[in-house]
């Protein structure tokens, strides 16, 4: 029964908000409202809506799902402090980065759904009912490790939040060995999605063992960047305990990341463009185009000028700690890290195409709408989560609580 | 049938019915609007793991509905591979002059859609100074005539691989390797995610990205249910060494139509075979041996 109140309770808090907070809501909807128009559009016409074709057969869609398995993974940047050093003021904030793994894991399912061309035989990949094709297929493991982070992840987070709200200590005997666990589950979902293009040799440019290190060096750059920004916010309009200690860890840890980030890439790039073999020609599709074909060349160096120019901002202590320039370090890293592990990775890989062919991809208009749709799901979810966790960690939101009072039928149903 | 293994059947059936039912109920009413056809091929398995009777039901409710679309009688077969059978490809580089009337052929006889268009075999124009560099070919030459002073021609399909990364990474195991070689997809089970496109090294393989379409008065109504049946939107096809031929004892549909002879095909373990004589006498190559896939498609200089 309480945790029914738990679950009205909540869905109270959600309902209820200012004109700023309706706003929000209200452009997150307008968002899944596009994203909806743009999916009947695809689901009736077929992926031709997309600009997708056989020579890049993966494009915007695949992109985001794999920055977002970064964002989701790096969650555990936040989990590793707050759990294993009993490091404090990350331990109060810890909670929303699980909410947004939560809400990016979501994102990441919705991404591989809309790609598919046959949804309706997404059985298929379920195991004993349809034939989920496990060991061989690197799709078949991120299916389940993805799956396995996914509930992990919402199981930690209710069980804190309903102790939050039940005014009980949380279950160290059950919550410890779940976030441990929590920890090697983020850097294998991580992980599988680079196995996922590193095992094909028949793409040079994903076929690089350090494609892996570098998909974990980034996530841990784009993650924390997304949370520097929402704690910000969950502090000026939720009112949330921040302490800033904690987003100057989470600064420090980022520009160790970063240059990490950094130098796999530089080597990289030098091994391809030293060796100069016919495996250079996607690297030089990305940075200087071939031929007249050089649609992604500028997104590139936006890429690599995000990237290096945040690095320095979080490097020096005085930029570091200065909220202006803090905010600015993040939104580059973001930016640099979304174009680097989304289209920047993905395209290249299949430009020119197996056979030689140069067919210059970039997003259709349905693909983008379709993408905004999945992000405001993302938002939208994660809005509504943060609310409710926000009320709780501040104990505003508890078993004794009067939101307004159970209304008449509950009590009813209780007696 | 013995009672014993009546029993068995019986029990089996029921499982299935069980099955159905349970699935029926998880989907909802979500296949009520959907035709018969949609909705029975929700619920069976994949083609290799079906009975014989459950093949033949299908393949019968198939050819009712293609009879009756397609407006003439239509055969869907399911020839199963032959024992002691393993078929293999050459194709001589001296000789191909880059007609391109393989594609077409093939094209006509698997039934690929015609608009949006999809061809299963690609030829590359390669330089004769260059050799075979894939990444400087030409697919969209086009000069009056062919061929073209200093090139030569490279027609690249399906190479049938023993070692077939495209079977590797399907998540569903939409797509397998017959025991005659073949590789094929079984349309009704593949979800459509393209993991195997990314694989291929050849590009053999193509996407249904609109929903296919073909005339009625130019569907080849001699069709196999793992080969040139008709498709549908969403789903990945790809060379079957023409299997609705080469399992009856014909030539694909490309080695028929080569004006120059350049396409070779057969049983690579019949000595007598053509493909064996190639195999014997000439000094052939493969595609990308680094990747070690290991094709049954074979390039030489018969000249």
């Amino acid at each position: 029964m309480q945790f029914y109140r738990f679950y009205l309770g909540s869905l109270k808090i959600v309902l209820k908000g200012n004109r700023v907070y309706w706003a929000w809501v209200g452009f997150l909807v307008l968002c899944i409202v596009v994203g909806t128009v743009g999916y009947l559009e695809q689901a009736s016409g077929g992926l031709i809506v997309t600009h997708m074709r056989d020579p890049v057969s993966w494009g915007f869609y695949i992109g985001n799902f794999t920055f977002l398995v970064g964002v989701a993974a790096a969650a555990v940047i936040l989990v590793i402090p707050a759990y294993l050093y009993q490091w404090k003021p990350i331990k109060e904030i810890v909670i929303f980065g699980e909410l947004l793994a939560i809400s990016a894991i979501v994102m990441c399912v919705l991404f591989v759904t809309v790609d598919i061309g046959r949804p309706d035989r997404v059985l298929h990949l379920v195991p004993v009912v349809g034939n989920l094709n496990f060991p061989s297929s690197l799709l078949a493991w991120d299916v389940l490790v993805l799956s396995l982070y996914g509930v992990l992840n919402f199981v930690i987070a209710t069980h804190l939040l309903y102790c939050g709200f039940s005014r009980k200590a949380y279950h160290r005997a059950f919550v410890t060995p779940l976030v441990l666990f929590s920890i090697p589950a983020a850097v294998a979902i991580h992980t599988v999605t680079a196995f996922l293009y590193n095992g094909l040799p028949a793409r040079p440019y994903w076929n690089s063992a350090i494609l892996a290190p570098r998909f974990l060096a980034s996530a841990f750059c784009s993650g924390p960047a997304i949370m520097i920004i929402l704690l910000q916010f969950l502090r000026k309009y939720g009112g949330l305990d921040l302490k800033m200690d904690a987003i100057w860890k989470i600064a420090e840890l980022m520009a160790y990341a970063m240059f990490i980030n950094l130098f796999l890439f530089g080597a990289e790039v030098f091994r391809e463009y030293y060796s100069g073999t016919h495996h250079l020609l996607f690297t030089e599709y990305l940075f200087t185009g071939i031929g007249e074909h050089n649609r992604l060349v500028p997104y590139a160096w936006l890429s690599i000028v995000l990237s290096v120019g945040a690095f320095v901002l979080f490097l020096v202590p005085a930029t570091r700690k200065n909220l202006v320039t803090l905010n600015l370090g993040a939104i580059m890293i973001y930016g640099g890290v979304y174009i680097e592990k989304g289209i920047a990775l993905v395209v290249p890989g299949f430009t020119p195409s197996v056979l030689g062919e140069i067919y210059e991809y970039s997003p259709s208009r349905v693909e983008v709408m379709v993408a905004v749709g999945v992000f405001g799901v993302g938002f939208l979810l994660f809005t509504f989560m943060a609310k409710v966790a926000l009320r709780i960690t501040q104990g505003e939101f508890h078993k004794d609580t009067h939101l307004g009072g159970p209304s008449r039928r509950t009590v009813e149903a209780e007696g | 049938m013995k009672p014993d293994a009546r029993r068995r059947s019986g029990r089996k059936a029921t499982r299935r019915q069980f099955l159905k039912g349970a699935l029926a109920a998880a989907v909802g009413g979500g296949l009520a609007g959907c035709d018969v056809t949609t909705r029975e091929a929700f619920f069976h398995r994949r083609f290799k793991e079906l009975s014989r009777a459950e093949k033949r039901d299908i393949l019968e409710r198939l050819e009712r509905d293609y009879t009756e679309k397609y407006g003439s009688p239509f055969s869907v077969s399911a020839d199963p591979a032959r024992e002691g059978v393993l078929f293999a490809y050459a194709l001589d580089l001296s000789r191909c002059v880059g007609c391109r009337r393989c594609v077409y052929a093939c094209v006509r006889e698997n039934n690929a859609s015609r608009d949006p268009a999809v061809q299963w075999i690609s030829v590359l124009e390669l330089e004769k100074l260059k050799g075979v560099d894939i990444y400087d070919s030409n697919l969209y030459y086009s000069p009056e005539q062919v061929p073209r002073e200093g090139h030569f021609y490279m027609p690249v399909a399906c190479q049938q691989c023993r070692r077939p990364q495209c079977v590797t990474v399907c998540p569903v195991g939409a797509t397998w390797q017959e025991p005659d070689g073949i590789v094929v997809v079984d349309y009704d089970w593949c979800i459509g995610c393209r993991y195997c496109m990314a694989a291929c090294p050849y590009g053999a393989r193509h996407f249904n990205w609109g929903a296919p379409h073909v005339d009625q008065e130019d569907m080849n109504r001699e069709t196999h249910y793992l080969g040139n049946r008709p498709r549908y939107k969403g789903v990945v096809e790809k060379c079957t060494f023409c299997i609705q031929r080469v399992r009856r004892g014909r030539y694909p549909a490309c080695v028929e139509i080569c004006p120059v002879g350049a396409r070779k095909f057969g049983n690579i373990l019949d000595e007598k075979s053509e493909i064996n004589y190639v195999i014997r006498n000439k000094r052939v190559f493969i595609l990308k041996e680094e990747i070690n896939t290991q094709p049954k498609f074979y390039y030489f200089y018969g000249i």
